[in-house]
C-alpha cells in the first residue's frame, strides 16, 4: 500500500513476554487450529512464556453484543478473567478474539471514564466469586503480539509470501476487524483508517497489501444481525459487497484478525457461490481466507494440516501450491491420530458442480 | 440447482452514481437550468396539496431525478394536483409547475 | 514619535503599518518569513470577485514600501509585552504598542485519516489548488485532466473529533469559487460539492452561489463525505449521504478537493502565556469585547488585528487592520 507510513503515529504498548491468553469462543470451531498454533508458535519458535488457563470463561460478547448479557455482568465477567490472571502471575492479557478485545478495552476504558463503574464491579466480583482483581499492566490482541514479532518470525521463516514460481509477492486483501481499533482507534497499531497490524506481518513475511474501495468496510458479522435469519440478507450483503470490490485485484488470499471476520469472508463465499453462481478467485475458484496464525504458521514451516486448515470453506491448496509448500494432498481429511475424518461435499466456491450437498460421513 | 437458504442478498440502496445513466438528468436541466438552484428549503413540500395527504415529496423526487434515479418519478407526479402554490412560496423563483410537466414528459418511459 | 511594533507581514499587519504611518506613528513590522505577504502569497485570485491576489499583494507591498515603513523579516517573535517583543534569537525590541496580526494556521488535512491526503494520488487541499490554479496547471497526479472533481466543505471546520468546533466561514465560498474555476478550465468535467451548510454571508456570495448552480452546473449535494478509498483505476471512491434524499451516495472521483478551514494560529497559545492573554475555546485570541472592543486585547497597549481573533475573510481583516491601528493610536495618545 502506498507511502502508508501514518501507522507510526499509533503505537501501543505491546508486552514482550509473560501473556495470559484469553481464547475465543467460536475460534475452535472455523479455524481450529488457529489458537493452537499461536500457543506452539509463541512457546516453541519464539521461546515466549504464556499461560493458557483453562479457568478463563467466555467474555460473553456475543450475547453482550446481542443484548442478552447486560453491561455490569460483562464488566463482573472480565473483572474475573482479570482476577485469574492475577491469581496465575500474569499482567499481561492478550485476547485471541477481537470482539473480546473491543470488550475489554471498552470494559477498561468505561472504568477510567467512570471509576464508580469499577467500584461497583469489585462489589459484583466479590459478591459472586470472593474474589479480587487488578488490572492488567497491558492489553493486546494475539494479532498485535504477532505483529509485536513479525521480524523474528521472518528471521525463521522456511516459506515466505511470495509466488515460488515468479517470486512476484503475493497480493493479500487483510481485513481487520471492527472492534480492534473502530472503537477506540489509539487501541490499534496503525488506528482505524490505515491499520498496520496485518500489513505489517504481511510486508515482513514478503506479501503486498491491496488497497481496494471497500478494504475499511465491515464484513456484516454484527451478532444479532446474522444470528437472525430474517436480518441474514443484509449481513451477508456486506461480505458481498467487500467480495466484489476487491476481486479486480485478484487477490491470493485474504487475512483477518477477526473469528467472525475469517469465518464470514470463508463460509459467505460458498452461500454465494450456491445462491448466484458467483466465485471471487481466479480459475473460477473462491478466494482462500486465512487466519493470521495460519499464516504465520504456513511462513514457519508448519503442515497445514495441522494448522486446521482442511475446515475452511474454500480449499487453500492453489495457494498452497502458489507458496512452493510441501504438503501431503492425500492426508487433508486424516485427524492426529491418523483417522478419517470425514469430508465436505464438492461445492461450485472449489470449482466443483452446483447441485453439491454435503456428506460429512462417506 | 440453487441451495435454498432461506434468504437471499439484499441488494445496496446507495445511490450509485457510477451506475446511474446522468444523460435525462441532464437533458431535463438543460431545458431547465433553475432547477439546480434548490436549496432544499423544502417550501414547495410544506404547501403541496397532495403532499398533505399523500407520500408525495416534490424537493426529493426531483433531487433523485437529478441524481439519475428515475424509476418511480413519473407516477409521482401524477399526483400533482398542479395548483401551483409551491410556485408562489420558492425562495428561489424555481418554476416548480414546469419541471413538474417536464418530468412528466420526459420520465414516462422510467 | 511613538512606536508601535506589528507582529506579521500578512494582510492585516501590512495595512495596520499604513494606517498607523499615516496616524502619525512610527510603525514596525517583523515578519517571520524571509517576506512580507503572508498567505496572500500563492494565492491565484480572490472571492467573489475573482481578483487577482498578486494585485492586492503588490498594491499593499507598494504601499509599505512608498511610505518607508520599516519591515523587519525573518524575525520570529516568542514573547510579547505591551512595550516589548523578544525575538527567538534573544533580541528584545523596545515600542509602546504592540498590534498582533499573526494570522491563521491553516488546518493539516492528513488529520482527517479517512479522506487520504498525503496517502492517495489525487486528493489535494484547496490550498494546493490555488498553488496549481497559480501555476496555470491543474492536473492529476498522471499529468491528465481531471472528469470528474468532488469538493468537501468543512475540512477541520465544525468537527469536534479534531477539536475545531467553530466555521471557518471563508471556505463555502473558496469551494464555490474553485469549484466556477475548474468548470471553466475543463468544461466536460462534472464537479460535485458536498456540504453540510453553504454559508453564504458575505456580499456577492449568494449571487456567486446561484451562478455556480444555474450557469456552471455544477451539483450541490448535502451530506458530509465520510471516506475516501482508491478504485483500480487510480481514481477514488467517495461515499456521503444523500441527505436531501435520504439515501446513502456514492461514485467515484479523478480529484477530491478538501476545503480546509483555519486553525488558531500555533503560535497564539505561547504568546498568549507569555503576555496573560486569554484564548476562546478555539485557541484564538479572545478580544476585549465582542462589541465594543473587537481589536484590543484585554491587555492595555495589545492590539488584534485580523484572523488572530477568529476566522474573517480578507475585507473584513483589512478593515480590522484599519480598526487595531486607529485604536492603538488612540490610547497612544491618551
Amino acid at each position: 500500500m502506498a507511502r502508508r507510513a501514518s501507522w507510526n503515529e499509533y503505537q501501543k504498548q505491546i508486552a514482550d513476554d509473560r501473556y495470559y491468553y484469553g481464547r475465543s469462543c467460536i475460534r475452535q470451531n472455523f479455524f481450529p487450529g488457529s489458537e493452537k498454533a499461536f500457543i506452539d508458535i509463541l512457546h516453541n519458535d519464539l521461546g515466549r512464556d504464556l499461560l493458557d488457563d483453562p479457568k478463563h470463561s467466555s467474555c460473553t460478547g456475543i450475547g453482550y453484543h446481542s443484548d442478552i448479557v447486560p453491561l455490569e455482568t460483562i464488566m463482573t465477567v472480565v473483572a474475573r478473567q482479570f482476577s485469574l490472571m492475577n491469581e496465575a502471575g500474569y499482567e499481561n492479557f492478550v485476547t485471541s478474539c477481537i470482539t473480546s478485545f473491543g470488550v475489554y478495552t471498552e470494559v477498561l476504558a468505561t472504568w477510567a471514564e467512570f471509576p464508580e463503574t469499577e467500584e461497583r464491579t469489585r462489589e459484583y466480583l466479590m459478591k459472586a466469586t470472593g474474589r479480587e482483581f487488578r488490572k492488567p499492566a497491558s492489553m493486546a490482541h494475539t494479532s498485535d503480539v504477532m505483529f509485536h514479532f513479525r521480524e523474528a518470525i521472518a528471521a525463521k521463516a522456511r516459506y515466505r509470501l511470495v509466488n515460488a514460481q515468479t517470486g512476484e509477492p503475493l497480493k493479500v486483501v487483510e481485513h481487520i476487524g471492527c472492534h480492534y481499533a473502530k472503537i477506540f482507534p489509539k487501541s490499534g497499531i496503525g488506528g482505524s483508517e490505515f491499520p498496520y497490524v496485518l500489513a505489517g506481518m504481511v510486508e515482513s513475511w514478503g506479501g503486498e497489501c491491496v488497497d481496494y474501495p471497500e478494504r475499511r468496510h465491515c464484513c456484516g458479522f454484527g451478532f444479532r444481525n446474522y444470528l437472525v435469519q430474517a436480518n441474514r440478507g443484509y449481513s451477508i450483503a456486506n461480505s458481498h459487497k467487500k467480495l466484489e470490490s476487491m476481486a479486480p485485484y485478484k487477490p491470493d488470499f485474504i487475512v483477518a484478525n477477526c473469528p467472525g471476520c475469517a469465518m464470514f469472508l470463508d463460509k459467505w463465499q460458498y452461500t454465494i457461490a450456491e445462491m448466484e453462481g458467483t466465485t471471487y478467485g481466479d480459475n473460477g475458484r473462491g478466494i482462500p481466507v486465512l487466519t493470521y496464525e495460519e499464516m504465520a504458521g504456513l511462513v514457519l514451516g508448519y503442515d497445514p494440516w495441522a494448522l486446521g486448515m482442511q475446515m475452511h470453506q474454500v480449499d487453500v491448496e492453489p495457494l498452497l501450491d502458489k507458496m512452493g509448500i510441501e504438503y501431503d494432498p492425500a492426508a487433508k481429511y486424516l485427524g492426529a491420530n491418523g483417522k478419517y475424518i470425514g469430508k465436505p461435499g464438492a461445492a461450485l466456491v472449489n470449482n466443483c458442480a452446483a447441485d453439491s450437498v454435503y456428506n460429512i460421513k462417506e | 440447482m440453487a441451495i435454498e437458504f432461506g434468504y437471499t442478498i439484499s441488494k445496496p440502496r446507495a445511490i450509485d452514481i457510477d451506475r446511474n445513466n446522468l444523460r435525462k438528468s441532464d437533458e431535463i436541466l438543460r431545458e431547465m437550468p433553475e432547477l439546480q438552484t434548490c436549496i432544499g428549503c423544502g417550501s414547495c413540500t410544506a404547501v403541496c396539496t397532495a403532499g398533505n395527504l399523500t407520500s408525495f415529496n416534490f424537493r426529493r423526487v426531483h433531487t433523485l431525478v437529478r441524481r439519475g434515479e428515475y424509476r418511480g418519478a413519473y407516477e409521482e407526479m401524477n399526483k400533482c394536483m398542479l395548483c401551483g402554490k409551491c410556485r408562489l412560496v420558492c425562495p428561489r423563483g424555481i418554476n416548480t409547475r414546469g419541471v413538474v410537466l417536464l418530468l412528466k414528459r420526459k420520465l414516462g418511459d422510467f | 514619535m511613538k512606536k508601535v511594533i506589528v507582529i506579521g507581514g500578512g494582510a492585516a499587519g501590512m495595512q495596520a503599518a499604513l494606517r498607523l504611518r499615516a496616524r502619525g506613528v512610527e510603525p514596525l513590522v517583523v515578519e517571520r518569513e524571509t517576506e512580507t505577504g503572508g498567505k496572500l502569497r500563492g494565492w491565484h485570485v480572490l472571492f467573489p470577485s475573482f481578483t487577482p491576489a498578486g494585485e492586492l499583494l503588490s498594491e499593499l507591498r507598494r504601499r509599505v514600501r512608498e511610505s518607508g515603513i520599516e519591515v523587519l523579516t525573518g524575525a520570529t517573535v516568542t514573547a510579547i509585552a505591551p512595550r516589548r517583543v523578544t525575538l527567538s534569537d534573544g533580541r528584545c525590541l523596545a515600542c509602546d504598542a504592540v498590534v498582533l496580526a499573526t494570522g491563521f494556521t491553516l488546518f493539516d488535512a492528513r488529520i482527517k485519516e479517512e479522506y487520504g491526503y498525503g496517502i492517495y494520488d489525487n486528493v489535494v487541499t484547496s490550498a494546493d489548488l490555488e498553488r496549481m490554479f497559480a501555476q496555470g496547471r491543474v492536473a492529476k497526479a498522471d499529468g491528465t485532466a481531471p472528469r470528474r472533481i468532488a469538493f468537501l466543505h468543512c475540512v477541520g471546520s465544525r468537527d469536534e473529533k479534531v477539536c475545531q468546533q467553530h466555521c471557518s466561514r471563508v471556505c463555502c465560498i473558496t469551494g464555490v469559487k474553485q469549484a466556477m474555476e475548474l468548470r471553466r478550465m475543463f468544461p466536460a468535467a462534472d464537479v460535485f460539492n458536498f456540504y453540510m451548510d453553504m454559508r453564504m454571508f458575505g456580499p456577492g456570495y449568494e449571487e456567486l452561489y446561484r451562478e455556480a448552480q444555474q450557469r456552471c452546473n455544477i451539483h450541490f449535494v448535502r451530506g458530509r463525505i465520510s471516506e475516501a478509498s482508491p478504485t483500480i483505476d487510480g481514481r477514488l471512491q467517495i461515499k456521503a449521504e444523500d441527505t436531501l434524499t435520504g439515501r446513502p451516495l456514492r461514485m467515484s472521483v479523478d480529484m477530491l478537493v478538501l476545503l480546509v478551514g483555519m486553525r488558531a494560529n500555533d503560535d497564539n497559545a505561547a504568546l498568549a502565556a507569555s503576555a496573560g492573554l486569554a484564548r476562546s475555546a478555539s485557541g484564538f485570541m479572545a478580544p476585549r469585547d465582542l462589541f465594543l472592543g473587537r481589536v484590543s486585547a484585554p491587555v492595555e497597549g495589545i492590539f488584534y488585528a485580523g484572523t488572530v481573533t477568529a476566522p474573517k475573510t480578507l475585507g473584513e481583516t483589512l478593515d480590522e487592520a484599519t480598526a487595531a491601528a486607529d485604536a492603538a493610536a488612540e490610547y497612544l495618545k491618551a
